[in-house]
């Protein structure tokens, strides 16, 4: 016989995130999902960020890889909190992963948690993580349609970050042109051309933090 | 293979809930901008049901079309091509501002099982 059903097949994650979500908004902690390829310059952006803004704020970071714990050395080297999850081979990080990476954080007045999630532009964005906004990271080493390529992406996130702006002159990227695939798939993305090696429009992007977090925070 | 993993846990409780044991097909919707490729699927569904109670189920997948809103005049339509989610209006020609109607759907349909 036929059985309809009609589920969700991803609901058992969706569950999971709003229970995520709940817990960090009970604390007030702003959490971000920064998604990119390898290489673009997640870790980077962190620990830019984690170091300009320590004084200020109470950051951690959850870090997604396949294997090692470089980048939670990297990260925590800023003197933040690091959690390294090893996907083990996964293309990207849940729900679960999230909830047991929490029980090596200390949550107690923790201002925002950055989860990096996995380098690549496709599955990561079919799992959401509890996060108030995804961020997506591109660098100008990479192709300027990306977008185009990967709109779901693109779609989800509330910012998009154009990282190594000080290589402009040596490749062909067009900023312009990727910035408005940015817009066209998704009119409310805000756009933050920088460099993580020479500080160049980092103020911007460090300004929509402070707001994110102050909106969180009610 | 996560998706197939999560596709089995829900099998399992809707037969359980329905109390039949055989599971002959389940049909699955996907919309065209999530990531999945029914080929990958596939395999992943024969490589999660070998040597278990559902080897031999088939699994049936069924793409749903994107259609956006239209930013501009409001009419939904369905752009062609391959760069699907920059296309301007067929009406009006704006280009931003879309509204996603449909192509984000990944759920069971129905299961066949006694």
């Amino acid at each position: 016989m036929q059985i309809p059903v009609v589920r969700n097949i991803l609901e058992a994650n969706d569950r999971m995130s709003a229970e995520l979500k709940k817990l960090f908004d009970d604390r007030g902690i702003l959490v971000l999902n920064l998604m990119s390829s390898p290489g673009a310059g997640k870790t980077a952006l962190l620990e830019k960020t984690l170091a300009e803004l320590a004084g200020e704020y109470k950051m951690a970071v959850i870090e997604g890889d396949l294997q090692t714990d470089n980048d939670a050395r990297r990260v925590a080297a800023t003197g933040a909190q690091a959690v390294q999850i090893n996907t083990d081979g996964g293309c990207h990080l849940d729900g679960s992963m999230v909830l047991s990476a929490l029980e090596s954080l200390d949550l107690d007045g923790l201002d925002i948690l950055f989860i990096e999630n996995v380098g690549n532009l496709v599955c990561p964005a079919e799992f959401n993580l509890g996060e108030d906004a995804c961020v997506a990271l591109l660098s100008v080493t990479e192709g300027d349609d990306k977008p185009e390529k990967y709109p779901l992406l693109f779609h989800k996130s509330e910012a998009m970050v154009l990282n190594k702006v000080d290589l402009l002159p040596y490749v062909d990227f067009d900023l312009d042109k990727a910035a408005g695939q940015g817009k066209r798939i998704n009119e409310d993305i805000q756009v933050f051309p920088l460099s993580c090696r020479s500080g160049e429009g980092l103020a911007p992007w460090y300004e929509w933090l402070r707001t994110k977090v102050t909106d969180k925070k009610g | 293979m996560s998706i197939v993993q999560n596709l089995l846990d829900l099998i399992r409780q809707e037969m359980a809930t329905h109390n039949v044991s055989t599971l002959h097909s389940v049909k699955i919707k996907h919309g065209k901008l999530t990531h999945v490729v029914p080929e990958a699927l596939d395999f992943a569904w024969e490589a999660l049901t070998r040597d278990t109670e559902f080897e031999g189920a088939g699994l049936e997948t069924e793409e749903v079309p994107l259609v956006l809103k239209c930013g501009g005049c409001g009419r939904e339509f369905t752009p062609e091509g391959l760069a699907a989610m920059i296309s301007p209006c067929p009406y009006c020609e704006e280009q931003i501002g879309h509204e996603l109607v449909s192509g984000r759907e990944l759920h069971i349909e129905h299961i066949e099982a006694e």
